[in-house]
């Protein structure tokens, strides 16, 4: 049985773990105020948030899109509608910004953003505009064109400006949220969480990109859920050396310290690859074997010349390198019962630079037309290592053996790099679709060539020092 | 005055289609539809999904018991096809089934022999073909033929602005439910009512007092729910006729963008003729609407394409003549602007043409060519009370135009890596269905014995806040809170033979019906009143629920009165009927006096390139906006942020794109990105401009819902002098949207 609160009652249902969470709080509980937009993770009108204890016994809210979500990967966990937020007889304080800056017009949207909204209240975020921002950048909108939405965001924040750490019953004081949350954590742990019985079938994680694909099938059928899969779990570092787990999300790297030291444009990098929602849903394992050719994280480990760790049924592990496990489109080195268990790449240290691009017809939220990620160890201006990595261009997410190879070796000067662009250009071979034609696609791969090096040695080079002899 | 709906809204508890408490025993449907643009359907086997477990049937045209056809001004169109298909996604056959689920998965059961004819995706080549949905229309004035022979200037050129996919975020739908006697109910999320009551009687045979159409709200309109948000309705409807059960028929997302039309594609041609001091004297354009594979509201929305394609500039000399071309696409639908934006967006590229040739600013021909007062439009209305250059001139001193040309200026000479463009978009937009007829409503106001109201009209609410100005209305003529009047659902049973709510023209109609029908009913309360209180009629007024006499207030309170025009057997209930008055066209003549007014306005759009990556972000939208004597700010600033960012969306963002074979690429939220809260402009500023108002706008607070859709344009404009600040070789182009992908290609570009 799947079992979980949801707002403020207990839920225990036989129902299949695959069927989306959307539909089990719409239809099951016909809990109206979550919206159905698109069924794809891409409009956030079905916004919900996730309540899960974490090892130390504290509550922790993420948003996510109820649409591409398994309802097994309730279990055990708080989610919250926007009937969870109402208070009786009155508005939120979120609901209150949105109302009185004219934030709504046809409604339909609008739960998503009042939910996105009171999760970013009840998260460990920075209480800032921007990260506010953030929190509701997975939501459209057709009506308002945003600005009396921002101007709501900012209500938010004034209002959240006195949180102090105690912020469940703040939040309550402050009628962000109504009171019974402050029982959640009792309730939870008082339920007898046991693993949920399940069956053989597809392994799904965050399910952001299969959900997309084939939900109808995953309903019906039997998926294996594996996001609560502990050996998949957790970020290490040791000797230079950082070890994920394939269940990490994308906000689980964005959150984590020691990883934002070490690449200090994390955060700007992890923004473009998808909303928040998103974000707190999708693993990298999914991103890897989802073999997406212009695959945002696949390109980003490709660069840090990582490598996967393959576990099968009877635990017996293998570990290659990422850059040979892609073969053709779509197909890679991974057997039936194989899971991808870990991906590991050696740090950077200060000699060493590291820079990801994306660029897509919307900047955020999109899939990229071309996105390349490089990794670059520079001494005394010679290049002595060089891993660049590109999408969109190819069947696979492709890394470019032959570039990175030329760069070796090589000084640092506006010829190497004009050289090698010669060398990439020949590497890839991208083809004309819904993202761009493949004339496109091969200017885009040179200008994003030429922006790790502006971006990363921006003393050294601007663009006029590789267009005016391209 | 805050939206009415909002409360509802942020708690989640607004009823949409989809959410309305279905009975036991619901049926749900799914459309079944062609895999192929064009074709003759050779065999259907409905086998294998006819014996799926949970399939109640499978209806196609053969079920039909009345006419298959849903066209609303041509007869064209059928409900499902019979031996051909015209565009892939046209419907076939509805599955009914007991879950949504089952219906789908039956639909994956059904097999399809289509035998392939020859696809037509473009305008060009329909117009190549001499394929075409009706007789052309070509407006004239002065003549342009001898006013070339003047000109110093002369430039031609072709454009294209590509259609628009709506994205209301509710996607399309309607619920039916019998009722006795063969009478059927649908709730429906459609601009039109009657649209929707007319042809389901007509699909169903019956009389269309059997059919009741109830709408409480949109989950976004845009006018993609005026004509096709009828075939769902009558789908559903036709189920529920043969299976005496409720039926719910909800698209899915990728249905709704592959089988409804979008936007207008337009090809066009233009040539502008120039007097030496900047003058426009001479147009001609030939506008190619890529109408799809029938009618739909085409031949009207080209109509409006002519209206507006000189925008808010005295041209002396006009000849402009648009073709509806029929093509193998869905029938491309109203999307709000109506044709008018496609029309501009040539007008404006002629402009810019033309400026770039002459070597001066678009600012320059735009500045010099704007109406005035008693100036004549190419349609023979002569334009009154205009605000073409109060706007355009507020615009300039508000936003210091001339500081901010300067500031980009020394940005470009500052910087290589990134560029910055700037453009002026005057509108003039025109108020009124162009379709004279069509100009009407009514408003069904009851007054309950305890004092509180309740007000029908034909409005449908999808976001514009119609509702809102309906209530304010009854609330300031009745002089009575808004918590004592309560907007009903629009209902054809309470409001009949309605007009959809379209054309900006919504709360003008409706709104002058409900202020009509309050004004009856307060004559007559004061008539009691003055009999009760033994005084003159015209010593009564009604101030915050008392009556007043010489305005000072009586003991007499609003629900006393209301008893007492009960007790003497008075009504206490209006109905009101509006018809807009001045309003005429000739369409043998093409000429008339169409509109009620205009709404003005003039946007001032700066953009940075990113000239690495082609990326742009937009800095700042600066507006002086006509809103006449605004009734609501806050709503109607929506209005004018709403329509801007779609106006740029479409502009820029926005691709719709279909192979050769007619199949719909862009057919998810993956592939069609509608702007996000990331790529609006970091600032939108709209100021009012200070003017009287119009007597034919609702309590002078003009019509608002389109007209700012056209400020979008400015973006187009801005990014191509961006470009050409970074490659001085660049070719002006005229495509619209203007991409991240187009962006790029004109920096490296090295032609001329």
């Amino acid at each position: 049985m799947i079992t979980f609160i949801l707002n403020n009652k207990t839920i225990k249902t036989p129902e299949n773990s695959g069927m989306t969470l959307l539909d089990f709080v719409r239809y099951q509980q016909r809990l109206t105020g979550t919206k159905i937009g698109c069924r794809e993770g891409d409009c956030g009108a079905c916004t919900v948030l996730v309540g899960t204890l974490n090892t130390k016994g504290i509550l922790e809210y993420q948003s996510i899109t109820s649409c591409i979500s398994p309802l097994g990967n309730a279990h055990g966990k708080h989610i919250v509608t926007v009937e969870g937020t109402n208070l009786n007889d009155k508005l939120t304080t979120a609901q209150e910004a949105m109302k009185s800056n004219y934030a709504t017009q046809c409604g339909f949207c609008t739960p998503g953003f009042v939910v996105a909204l009171t999760g970013f209240a009840l998260s460990n975020s920075e209480n800032n505009y921007s990260t506010a921002l953030d929190a509701i950048s997975g939501n459209i909108c057709r009506c308002t064109g945003y600005k009396s939405i921002e101007k709501a965001a900012h209500q938010v924040v004034e209002k959240l400006e006195n949180k102090n750490t105690n912020s469940i019953n703040w939040l309550i004081e402050n009628e962000f949220i109504p009171q019974y949350f402050e029982t959640i954590p009792q309730r939870l742990k008082a339920i007898e969480i046991k693993d949920l019985n399940q069956p053989k079938g597809k392994y799904i994680s965050g399910g952001t990109d299969l959900y997309v694909q084939q939900a109808d099938n995953l309903t019906n059928n039997s998926v294996h859920l594996i996001a609560e899969k502990d050996y998949l779990k957790g970020i290490t570092i040791e000797n230079d050396i950082c070890t994920i787990g394939t269940n990490t999300t994308v906000s689980d790297l964005w959150n984590h310290s020691e990883l934002n030291n070490y690449f200090p444009n994390l955060k700007k990098h992890l923004k473009l690859v998808s909303s928040e929602q998103i974000r707190n849903m999708a693993s990298l394992g999914g991103n890897f074997v989802n073999a997406s050719p212009i695959g945002d994280m696949t390109i980003f480990f490709l660069a840090l010349n990582s490598d996967i760790t393959i576990t099968d049924k009877d635990e017996k592990e293998r570990t290659i390198a990422l850059k040979n496990f892609y073969q053709d489109y779509k197909t890679y080195d991974l057997k039936d019962g194989e899971l991808l268990k870990n991906i590991s790449f050696k740090l950077p240290n200060k000699s060493t630079f590291f820079n990801f691009e994306k660029v897509c017809k919307r900047t955020h939220l999109d899939i990229a037309s071309v996105n390349s990620a490089i990794h670059i160890l520079v001494e005394n201006e010679m290049i002595s290592e060089a891993h660049i990595a590109i999408g969109g261009v190819a069947a696979i997410p492709k890394y470019l053996h032959e570039t990175s190879k030329f760069l070796t070796g090589k000084s640092l000067t506006s010829e190497t790099i004009l050289e090698a662009n010669d060398i990439l250009q020949n590497e890839i071979a991208p083809i004309s679709d819904v993202r761009g034609t493949s004339d496109y696609k091969r200017l885009l791969a040179r200008q994003l060539f030429f922006a790790h090096f502006t971006e990363v040695f921006p003393k050294q080079f601007t663009l006029k020092d590789f267009i005016q002899h391209a | 005055m805050k939206n009415l709906d909002s409360y509802t809204h942020v708690r989640g508890e607004s009823l949409y289609v989809d959410d309305v408490n279905i009975r036991q025993g619901t049926f749900h449907a799914v459309v079944f539809d062609s895999p192929k643009a064009h074709g003759k359907i050779k065999h259907i086997d409905y086998s294998k999904a006819e014996a799926l477990e949970g399939v109640e049937r499978i209806l196609t045209y053969k079920d039909i018991p009345g006419e298959n056809e849903i066209g609303g001004i041509i007869a064209d169109e059928p409900l499902f096809a019979e031996y051909d298909v015209h565009f892939w996604g046209m419907p076939i056959a509805l599955i009914v089934a007991e879950s949504e689920f089952i219906a789908r998965k039956a639909r994956g059961l059904i097999d399809i022999d289509i035998e392939e004819l020859p696809v037509i995706t473009t305008a060009k080549e329909a117009k190549a073909k001499g394929s075409f949905i009706n007789a052309p229309r070509s407006f004239s004035l002065g003549n342009t033929e001898k006013a070339f022979a003047d000109c110093d200037y002369i430039f031609e050129g072709e454009t294209f602005s590509n259609g628009q996919e709506h994205l209301y975020i509710e996607a399309q739908g309607a619920y039916a439910e019998p009722l006795e006697n063969g009478n059927i109910k649908i709730t429906s999320s459609t601009q039109g009512p009657t649209a929707v009551q007319a042809t389901t009687a007509r699909v169903l045979g019956l009389a269309m007092h059997k059919i009741e159409i109830d709408v409480t709200r949109l989950g976004g309109g845009f006018g993609g729910k005026e004509d096709q948000a009828t075939p769902w309705a009558v789908m559903a409807a036709l189920a529920t006729y043969h299976l005496n059960q409720s039926v719910k028929l909800v698209l899915n997302r990728h249905d709704d963008l592959r089988m409804t039309g979008k936007r207008h594609p337009y090809e066009s041609s233009y040539k502008i003729g120039l007097s030496k001091d900047l003058k426009i004297l001479a147009y001609e354009a030939e506008f190619l609407q890529n109408s799809g594979a029938a009618a739909d509201l085409s031949p009207a929305i080209a109509e409006r394409t002519l209206f507006h394609a000189t925008n808010s500039y005295f041209v002396p000399n006009v000849t402009t003549k648009v073709l509806s071309c029929k093509t193998n696409l869905p029938p491309n639908t109203a999307f709000r602007g109506f044709g008018g934006p496609q029309g501009m967006f040539v007008i404006e590229s002629a402009i810019a043409k033309a400026a770039s040739e002459i070597g001066v600013s678009s600012k320059a021909i735009q500045e010099a060519n704007l109406l005035d007062e008693n100036d004549t439009f190419s349609y023979g209305q002569i334009a009154k009370l205009v605000e073409a250059k109060n706007s355009w001139n507020s615009a300039k001193s508000l936003f210091n135009s001339e500081g901010l040309e300067r500031e980009i200026e020394t940005f470009n000479q500052n910087n290589s890596n990134f560029k910055k463009g700037i453009a002026f978009m005057p509108i003039c937009f025109g108020i009124s269905f162009t379709n004279t007829p069509m100009n009407h409503a009514r408003a069904l106001v009851h007054i309950y014995l305890d004092g509180s109201v309740g007000v029908s009209t034909a409005a449908v609410e999808m976001g514009q806040g119609v509702n809102t100005k309906m209530m304010q209305i009854a609330a300031q003529v009745f002089s009575i809170p808004i918590e004592k009047i309560k907007i009903e659902t629009t209902n054809t049973t309470r409001v009949a033979n309605t007009s959809p709510s379209a054309a900006s023209s919504t709360a003008d109609l409706n709104g002058k019906a409900t202020l009509m029908a309050c004004n009856s009913l307060l004559e007559r309360l004061k008539k009691v009143a003055s009999e009760d209180l033994n005084v003159s009629e015209n010593e009564i007024s009604l101030q915050d629920e008392f009556v007043y006499i010489n305005a000072k207030k009586s003991e007499l309170s609003w629900t006393e009165l209301i008893s007492k025009t009960m007790l003497k057997r008075v009504a206490l209930t209006e109905n009101a009927h509006y018809a807009t008055p001045e309003i005429h066209f000739d369409k043998t003549k093409e000429k008339g006096h169409p509109f009620a007014y205009h709404v003005y306005g003039t946007a001032i759009t700066t953009v940075t390139v990113d000239c690495t990556r082609g990326t742009y972000e937009f800095d700042s939208v600066k507006i002086v906006h006509d809103y006449g004597k605004s009734m609501s700010e806050g709503i109607d600033l929506g209005q004018v942020e709403g329509a801007l960012i779609q106006g740029i969306g479409w502009m820029t963002l926005e691709e719709i794109a279909y192979n050769d074979d007619g199949k719909l690429l862009s057919n998810a939220l993956s592939t069609y990105k509608v702007p996000d809260l990331f790529s609006v402009p970091k600032v939108v500023e709209t100021i009012p401009l200070e003017t009287k108002g119009h007597d034919l706008a609702i309590l002078k607070s003009k019509a608002v819902g389109e007209p700012p859709l056209m400020y979008g344009i400015g973006a187009y404009f801005a990014l191509q002098n961006a470009i050409k600040a970074f490659n001085p070789n660049y070719n002006m182009k005229f495509h619209a949207p203007m991409t991240a992908e187009k962006v790029l290609m004109g920096l490296y570009e090295d032609s001329k």
